[in-house]
């Protein structure tokens, strides 16, 4: 309880420095969580072979102060829910071969790292995998049970649980080798104007973040800290459910989670954000 | 500019879209600019006010702030203020910035609100499914004339 007040405190005291200037640039915070990770959610240099990036902002500097402060505690952090139900799920045996998740892996625990390199690619399928797309080979391939939908909150709830063990890591896809041409492929899409209002992930996270559009502050558009609960949906939410979003909101038409294309975009927008902290499941509005 | 205007007329004769408007590729830009109106009727400056500061038409406050409409609540800032616009602008550049931006500054995030092709991947509105059939530009060609008569009143 002590540490939650002083993370308050801090928090607070931020607010109160940025005060006025509360109008556009990212808010000069730092993340604890628990008092014990630290989160890496600004970096002086994105990766070189980010031309469009010369700073890395976590979205977790674009939110309200009472937002930020309430993922600075797993007691205060909604998607944490999320996290515990897939913890019961872990552990549960499940299909043909009477095997739960934590029949080969243990505790959860193990899995530290791994979101850190998600997507990467998958040599024995040949293709880029993502988190999702590891958890439904596990399930359907070793655990003879049901695949699940991308964005059943079974899935999302997982890769929640599989996100938090590997918080405050830094986030490491590999960009080159067998990935680059989906990068090449992500990278093209982000700056691709799609829908009627001709909009490019560019135009809005990489040449007017910090502004608003009307009351939505624009972020950089990480995904670092995916899983994302938001509280308008009051629901955890997947990175291509995400995307499928932005997308529809260019009135354009959307690509569907799991598609080729969004796994392509989210190889691409990962590496954007290669230095800053696993944040997953992080609170956003 | 007598040729152009001849243009103009003959082209929106052919295509005759809705009610003798120009349709939106039969606008003739010169720098950006649209000379005539396109309707032939005169824009209404407070029908423009309703179109800039609603949501579900043009929504221009989304991006550009407008001392002048200081109700409307959440201004955004992607776009530059349009305080005094009608000092720095023509009502030709004003209509033709309104109709299609991207005509005067090139590569503009703004969109283009007297379009109806050349999209990639256009949308049925915001539900996200492929659009079908003709589409219509973002606003009508009588919003576009109405803008430009609320914009020519903002003046330092």
């Amino acid at each position: 309880m002590k540490m939650r007040i002083l993370a308050g405190t801090c928090a607070l005291a931020a607010f109160a420095l940025s005060g006025l200037s509360a109008v556009a640039d990212p808010a000069d915070d730092t993340l604890v969580v628990n008092g014990e990770i630290q989160m890496i959610t600004h970096t002086d240099k994105a990766p070189d072979y980010i031309d469009g990036l010369s700073e890395q902002y976590s979205g977790w500097h674009f939110r309200e102060a009472d937002t930020r402060v309430m993922q600075a505690d797993d007691f205060d952090n909604p998607g944490m829910l999320g996290v515990e139900a897939a913890t019961e799920v872990w552990n549960a045996v499940d299909g043909s071969e009477g095997k739960a998740c934590a029949s080969c892996h243990e505790a959860p625990e193990s899995m530290a790292g791994v979101r850190t390199q998600m997507p990467s690619f998958n040599e024995a399928k040949g293709e880029m995998y993502t988190m999702e797309m590891y958890i439904n080979e596990c399930r359907a391939e070793r655990m003879g049970a049901e695949a699940w939908d991308w964005d059943s909150s079974d899935m999302v709830n997982m890769t929640a649980l599989i996100s938090s063990v590997s918080r405050g890591m830094p986030m490491n896809v590999a960009v080159d080798g067998p990935a680059q041409s989906y990068w090449e492929k992500g990278k093209e899409m982000y700056y691709t104007r799609y829908g009627q209002l001709e909009l490019a992930c560019s135009n809005c996270h990489e040449d007017n973040y910090g502004n608003f559009i009307r009351a939505d502050h624009l972020s950089q558009g990480q995904i670092n800290g995916f899983p994302v609960y938001r509280l308008k949906d009051a629901k955890l939410s997947s990175i291509h459910n995400r995307f499928k979003g932005c997308i529809r909101d260019t009135r354009g038409e959307t690509f569907k989670p799991g598609s080729p294309e969004l796994i392509a975009l989210e190889l691409y927008v990962a590496s954007r954000g290669n230095g800053l902290s696993v944040e997953g499941p992080s609170v956003r509005n | 500019m007598k040729r152009q205007i001849v243009l103009g007329l003959a082209l929106s004769a052919l295509a005759a879209p809705a009610m003798g408007a120009t349709a939106p590729s039969a606008v003739s830009f010169a720098e950006g600019a649209v000379a005539g109106s396109l309707t032939g009727t005169a824009g209404n400056p407070e029908e423009g006010m309703k179109v800039i500061s609603d949501r579900g038409l043009g929504n221009c406050v989304a991006c550009h702030v407008i001392s002048a409409m200081p109700d409307v609540a959440f201004q955004g800032n992607v776009g530059p203020t349009l305080d005094g616009a009608a000092d720095r602008w023509s009502e030709q550049q004003l209509r033709g910035i309104v109709a299609d931006a991207k005509k005067t500054f090139d590569g503009t995030i703004m969109p283009s609100f007297y379009k109806n092709e050349g999209y990639i991947r256009p949308g049925d509105a915001f539900t996200g499914k492929a659009a079908e059939g003709e589409l219509a530009p973002l606003l009508t060609a009588q919003q576009i004339e109405d803008v430009v008569a609320y914009l020519l009143t903002l003046k330092e």
